[in-house]
């Protein structure tokens, strides 16, 4: 279900970084509500390193990447909530939660995402 | 994240300086700590060593789990000299994902059709930087073969702790060099860390290998994390 995340997404000289809170800020100012989403902890070999960035709107678009592509779609769900709740959320996905999130890294690593909404 | 947190690691990023997020998980409570803030913070110890390897990451503070994320400045390429190995590297660092700038005074050399579609200045390399200064996050390759172009923003990337310094010329050459900037008074020890001959030691004789020599060496300091300089046995310059 999803693409195999290419290791060589990892190397992007964290551009990818400031791009996305860039974009963040652009959205913010032309009132878009927004959530942030963070890789926190990885283990084993996850596509993205720890402080990569998704920013997600009501709408459901986004920019920026937590993973190779793999579990995007799960955590733009769980954005839309914690953009209506206020409220922020640690996600986990793994090898070891595709049964509970039918979404896994097929690279075998694991990775917690913290969602927060941008306010 | 706060609009104002949001705002503030935009403008230090911009202004191509560290900053850092620390978000208490279990409250969500976030602050921001600025390049100068970061030795007055309670976590500093950590926060600092974050920062010195470039690493965010998960930290157990007395409250629960905190994240710190570490924002570095996006690393850039200064070339001295739009010369033909610059006309190489210049695609071959891009392609890398690595900003690059060519700087010469030189007007027949640094013409916009030999470097279209990247940044290039025609002017003394003292007056470029004095608008964008060299920073440790900044590497610079001194390529012009003209000590009147290259020597001054040499002795500028050795005093900011720029984490790659190259320059081209024979052993010869850069022996000559060593003694100029022992006469401009240059410590040894930052004289170590030139590289010359300058890029990676694969033989490279035309323009395009010695440009992707030049690459190879840039892609080592960055990714073994010499832009810190403990990792270069230094201090940091302060």
């Amino acid at each position: 279900m999803s693409a195999a995340p290419r290791k060589n997404e990892t190397s992007g000289i964290d551009v990818s970084h400031t791009d996305i809170l860039a974009t963040a800020a652009d959205w913010a100012a032309i009132g878009r509500k927004l959530a942030l989403a963070t890789v926190v902890e990885t283990w084993g070999s996850a596509p993205r390193p720890t402080g990569s960035h998704l920013v997600i709107d009501t709408e459901g678009n986004f920019e920026g990447s937590v993973s190779g592509g793999c579990v995007e779609g799960a955590v733009i769900t769980e954005a839309i909530d914690v953009i209506e709740s206020g409220k922020g959320k640690m996600l986990e996905f793994g090898v070891a939660d595709e049964t509970a999130w039918q979404v896994g890294l097929s690279c075998g690593g694991r990775i917690r995402v913290y969602v927060e909404p941008v306010v | 994240m706060r609009l104002d947190i949001l705002t503030t690691v935009n403008a230090e990023r911009a202004a191509r300086r560290a900053v850092v997020t620390i978000t208490d998980i279990a409250t969500g409570k976030q602050r921001v700590l600025r390049e100068a803030q970061i030795g007055a913070d309670p976590m500093a110890d950590v926060v600092e060593k974050a920062v010195r390897a470039g690493k965010s990451g998960m930290v157990e503070t007395e409250s629960g789990e905190s994240f710190v994320n570490v924002y570095l400045p996006p690393v850039r390429i200064v070339l001295i000299g739009a010369v033909h190995i610059s006309q190489a590297l210049a695609p071959i660092a891009r392609i890398a994902g690595y900003d690059v700038e060519i700087i010469d005074p030189r007007t027949a050399f640094a013409t916009p059709e030999r470097f279209a579609g990247f940044q290039l200045d025609a002017d003394w390399p003292d007056v470029v930087l004095k608008q964008r200064p060299l920073d440790p996050y900044t590497a610079v390759a001194l390529i012009t073969h003209d000590p009147k172009i290259d020597d001054g923003p040499l002795i500028e990337a050795l005093k900011t702790g720029c984490f790659y310094i190259g320059a081209l010329g024979s052993r010869k050459t850069h022996a000559r060099r060593l003694e100029r900037l022992r006469e401009a008074g240059i410590a040894d020890h930052l004289m170590e860390r030139i590289d010359a001959p300058i890029g990676a030691d694969i033989g490279a004789s035309t323009p395009g290998e010695i440009a992707v020599a030049i690459m190879a060496s840039i892609v080592e300091a960055f990714r073994k994390r010499k832009m810190f300089a403990d990792k270069r046995g230094e201090q940091a310059p302060r």
